[in-house]
């Protein structure tokens, strides 16, 4: 079957899959940038040319930047819708990610201390719905937190309240659905951490007389920072461009940043603007990134 | 959730903390992961459209789902779309890592390697916008392509490559290359060395990535929801449609039966990959037994 085969050299093995990501992920970051530097379009043109059809000259606009951050000529600065869509979205990012670790530090963790046995399919558990449709699991919860949800069917049953608390399309919801999806995104790392780490450290701190918490506080968190920090990443950076969650479960104050681009492209048919919220989006998430690759750098190489 | 300080039984301390707290913790976030999709099958066979009462056994949504126009052609496109979608990210993803593992230097390798992991990174809105963009200047420009099935195929490509490189990468890592070395010490050409050797070692990975990323276009919402044409919609864009309308429990029976699908996949998947490490378990016993005869007989 392989005799016939075209010897696939180097130039060509490279070439394919270069060829792909040039067209299909340079190209259009490259044409995301120039809409970004124009004016918007008149009619059916949804932006105009970076030069002048006239004169010819070329010239960048930089007003879709500066109405991301100025609220009209000599407005206040930042203090535009924008940056409200910003903030938050890193605000309830930022929560995601510390609630995925407070919950699933000690889960991981106490996966990583059963049995080896039990271990795979401990891990397996955390991935399968993870499998099942993300929107389906989504949904589910506007189910269960709705007003005549499950949820608060069973708090009145109990007696905790006598009228229905709504949770549905507040940050509750928000959040309980962003924990939710993100947690295996926190778990997987943490986990890859503690297995690895060498018990024996924990047995010389008991022995040298330390509770079990002091010991897990100077013992065991330390050396799990890496995975701390992969973890808080992983949850961070999709978080603060979550589009479908905040869609379905948030609030019409919830907006974020990626609704706030769909509405400028869609809605307002603002090209440009839309264009320059995104660029600034893939700003925001190069710092979380250099974090995070400053950390698992550090992890990868062997420390003496 | 961490035990309390004044404890001063260190012992007893770490019994209860490893015993008790443990396993409730980890049976309090099983629950919690898998609440929505119980709640998903249970309320998939309610007779009413009640979500907090079970009001009696029914298949009348699984009935409704299947008399969904909408559901169902959107079911067939997102079939379609992730079926190209799993081969092209299996193909072009063994391509990526290939070259990630294997190339370790060439004019450009950085460059690779940033294009090829951002998609993992990048916002789903800003993949969505500026394929959108590309597709549209596209099609000012040659009249092609129109938006629907393709479009949505090229966007979930993009994102599946980055995903099965990943999954193949580690595969790649892990191989032993003195195999292939051996081969072409016994004359296989570099082709014949790729499919009789490479590429078995490396087809779990292959497939693990074609199901990651079949899975992944068959549950995307975003991206499909820039580059998808008018009347052309994916199960997923449909679902989004509904649930943002209100409760509809024919998507509780579509969710039922997405969930047995995934089950059994998942299952067989592993159950295969268990067999295919004790064959190769079993083999290098062999392998070994004989060579220790060997040494052995001529000693």
């Amino acid at each position: 079957m392989a005799s016939h085969f075209p010897i696939p050299g180097k130039r060509f093995v490279i070439g394919v899959p270069y060829a792909w990501l040039f067209v299909f992920f340079f190209l259009p970051f490259l044409i995301l940038l120039y809409i970004s530097f124009v004016d918007m379009g008149e009619s059916i043109n949804p932006f105009k040319p970076i030069w002048d059809p006239q004169t010819g000259i070329l010239s960048l606009k930089y007003e879709n930047y500066w109405s991301i951050f100025r609220d009209g000529e000599g407005g206040d600065l930042f203090k535009t819708i924008y940056i409200e869509a910003y903030l938050r979205s890193i605000w309830y990012a930022f929560w995601t990610a510390l609630l995925c670790l407070l919950i699933g530090y000690p889960f991981a963790y106490f996966i990583a201390r059963s049995p080896a046995s039990v271990r795979p399919a401990l891990l397996m558990m955390v991935m399968l719905p993870f499998w099942t449709s993300f929107l389906l699991r989504v949904y589910a919860w506007k189910g269960i937190l709705a007003d005549q949800g499950v949820l608060n069917q069973i708090l009145m049953g109990l007696g905790i309240t006598n009228e229905p608390i709504q949770m549905l399309y507040t940050n509750v919801s928000m959040l309980v659905g962003m924990t939710y999806v993100y947690l295996p995104f926190m778990v997987l790392p943490l986990y890859a951490n503690l297995v690895k780490m060498d018990v024996r450290l924990l047995e010389a701190a008991y022995d040298l007389g330390t509770t079990p918490f002091k010991a897990f506080w100077l013992v065991t968190v330390p050396l799990s920072k890496a995975g701390i920090i992969a973890g808080f990443m992983l949850v961070f950076i999709p978080a603060v461009g979550e589009f479908v969650i905040p869609s379905l479960l948030g609030g019409p104050e919830n907006i974020m940043i990626g609704r706030v681009v769909w509405d400028e492209m869609f809605t307002s048919n603002n090209w440009p603007r839309a264009t320059a919220l995104a660029v600034v989006m893939i700003a925001l998430i190069i710092v979380p990134l250099a974090i995070y690759y400053h950390f698992t750098g550090d992890a990868a190489e062997p420390r003496k | 959730m961490q035990p309390s300080q004044e404890s001063k039984g260190p012992e007893i301390m770490k019994a209860l903390l490893e015993k008790h707290f443990g396993k409730a913790w980890l049976a309090l976030v099983y629950l919690f992961l898998y609440l929505p999709l119980l709640f998903m099958v249970i309320f998939s066979f309610n007779s009413t459209r009640q979500d907090a009462n079970f009001t009696g056994l029914s298949l009348r949504w699984y009935e409704a789902l299947t008399r969904d126009t909408k559901i169902v052609e959107g079911f067939w496109l997102s079939v379609k779309v992730a079926a190209v979608t799993g081969v092209l990210s299996a193909v072009l993803g063994t391509f990526a890592a290939f070259v990630l593992v294997r190339y370790r230097r060439f004019a450009g390798r950085t460059i690779f390697s940033g294009m090829v992991n951002a998609p993992l990174v990048m916002p789903e809105v800003v993949i969505g916008l500026s394929l959108l963009l590309l597709m549209v200047g596209a099609q000012n420009a040659f009249g092609w392509p129109e938006r629907g099935l393709l479009t949505i195929i090229f966007g979930h490509t993009l994102l599946g490559m980055s995903y099965g490189m990943v999954v193949i990468q580690s595969r790649l890592m892990d191989m032993d290359r003195s195999i292939e070395e051996a081969a072409m010490d016994l004359g296989a050409r570099p082709h014949e060395v790729f499919f009789l050797i490479t590429l078995p070692n490396i087809f779990q990975g292959i497939l693990a990535a074609f199901l990651l990323s079949f899975t992944l276009s068959f549950d995307d919402v975003v991206i499909s929801e820039f580059l998808s044409g008018p009347g052309v919609n994916t199960l997923p864009q449909v679902i989004f449609g509904y649930a943002r309308r209100g409760i509809n429990p024919s998507i509780y029976a579509a969710a039922t039966l997405l969930i047995a699908a995934v089950t059994i996949v998942i299952v067989t998947y592993s159950v295969w990959v268990a067999r295919q490490t004790r064959r190769r378990e079993r083999e290098i016993a062999a392998a070994t037994r004989a060579e220790l005869a060997a040494i052995a007989t001529s000693a």
